[in-house]
């Protein structure tokens, strides 16, 4: 394999100033799970890797107890959330998905920042946050900054993310209560497996009705980037939510779905799953309010 | 470039200088000469290579021999006592037929040692869960999941973790 140098800064600033001060054939790295393999295929050729493992807590899922908001380090864990008795309390959609990525041992290792900087289509670690409308908080040569999740993606493997910024850390809003999220990653096995289509689902009722005050529909591998099917969202808010009227919002999502044919499926069997989940993940969303109000 | 890393082996605490680049598997097999653990694809997808770090199962394949500064780590030949006596998992699944060729089986052993560690009563789905990044093509894995539930059933999951010697 070829061989690099491994960079092991303690603070933010030393690793922006290390990958400025190495400009060229340089890298972020986290758990590096795709980094080792990428390399190991010769795909990338980094001379130096800078690590972020060692940032001090930028590992940590936590509540800000003013702000309610929940914070997740990006340098947490895809198994530190899965084990978390916060998130699958309080965010069960977040639990959903990643339970489902990659193995035991890759879910140890790999972080939910490097999921979502990798910016692949099939990563499913981002959609349950954009659902939950989270905002990614980045830091780099000029400081700090932060965009909505959803705007984070600008193509296959692309991000706004300049050079020598770091993902630091996901925000996710106070939740209102009478809240619920669901996800569900469909593929033709549960383990090991990218998604041939990804559905996360966010619906808010107004207290003591079942009128949707707010829904959140997130596509995976739906687009080039995870898709927002804007139109269905509208068709639910302000509507009393009812199986049938999640079928509707299901076909509404699929034809604003922009599948298309790959490897792993084909477009209209990706269409017809987003009409299907999408109604199964409304009415789990329902299901969940209904249980913790 | 090349770091003096400290960690615990199996019991032991050793040093040991490593390049940057080398993976915890090629440090084990090609330095360190414990060809215990296996080399399957190399890319984190058949969990062959699995070892335990910090009580985690990782993927040695994946995981920089530089990371393990400082931390904890466990391979297959820590399992089996000194005087050679198997583990409680080593010895089931050679009674419930969950070895065949064998290729698999550290990695499978490992991943399981992690699973009961954390979690001594899982129920079927938890090991098929934990499991899941561990390919198996002889077997079918029925077997290995037999030889996991009876290790539960002995309620015996002590590790004897034997001492690895180093002889430089």
């Amino acid at each position: 394999m070829k061989t690099f140098s491994y960079l092991v800064p303690k603070t933010l600033d030393e690793a922006v100033s290390l990958f400025e001060s190495h400009s060229d054939r340089v890298m972020y790295v986290a758990g590096g799970t795709d980094v080792m393999v990428k390399t190991k295929q010769g795909k990338i050729a980094p001379d130096y890797l800078i690590s972020l493992k060692h940032l001090s807590d930028l590992d940590k899922v936590k509540m800000n107890p003013d702000t309610n908001e929940l914070i997740i380090g990006a340098l947490a864990t895809h198994r530190t959330l899965e084990t978390s008795t916060l998130i699958r309390r309080q965010f069960p959609i977040i639990h959903d998905a990643v339970q489902h990525i990659g193995s035991t041992q890759i879910r140890n290792v790999a972080t939910i920042g490097g999921n979502i900087v990798n910016a692949v289509p099939s990563a499913d670690g981002a959609i349950p946050l954009i659902a939950l409308d989270g905002v990614a908080k980045m830091y780099g040569p000029n400081g700090e900054r932060t965009v909505d999740l959803i705007h984070f993606f600008e193509g296959p493997g692309q991000t706004v993310l300049e050079a020598g910024e770091i993902l630091t850390e996901i925000i996710i809003p106070s939740q209102s209560s009478h809240t619920g999220g669901a996800y569900q990653k469909v593929g033709r096995r549960a383990a090991m497996e990218l998604p041939l289509i990804g559905v996360g689902i966010v619906l808010t009722l107004e207290p003591d009705s079942a009128v949707c005050q707010k829904a959140r529909i997130c596509l995976g591998v739906a687009a080039p980037t995870p898709l927002r099917t804007l139109s269905a969202e509208r068709f639910l808010t302000g509507k009393v939510l009812n199986e049938d009227i999640l079928i509707e919002a299901g076909n509404i999502a699929a034809e604003e779905s922009r599948v298309r044919d790959s490897i792993r499926g084909q477009a209209w069997y990706r269409r017809e799953m987003v009409s299907v989940f999408v109604r199964r993940m409304g009415l789990k969303c329902l299901k969940r309010i209904e249980e913790t109000n | 470039m090349s770091t003096e890393i400290k960690f615990n082996l199996n019991g032991n605490d050793i040093q040991v200088t490593v390049k940057d680049h080398w993976t915890l598997l090629y440090l084990l097999r090609e330095v360190m000469g414990l060809t215990g653990t296996k080399e399957g694809c190399g890319s984190g997808e058949c969990g062959a290579c699995t070892v335990i770090v910090d009580g985690q199962a990782v993927n040695s394949c994946l995981y920089l021999a530089v990371e393990l500064n400082g931390r904890c780590l466990i391979t297959i030949e820590g399992l089996a006592g000194p005087d050679g006596t198997l583990h409680t998992l080593q010895q089931k699944f050679v009674e419930h037929g969950g070895i065949q060729c064998g290729f698999c089986s550290p990695g499978m052993i490992m991943s399981s040692k992690a699973l009961l560690d954390e979690n001594p009563t899982p129920t079927l789905d938890d090991i098929k869960h934990a499991l899941a990044g561990n390919l198996c093509r002889c077997t079918g894995y029925t077997q290995i999941f037999e030889s996991i539930q009876a290790a539960i059933d002995t309620g015996t999951e002590d590790v004897e973790v034997v001492a690895w010697k180093n002889e430089t």
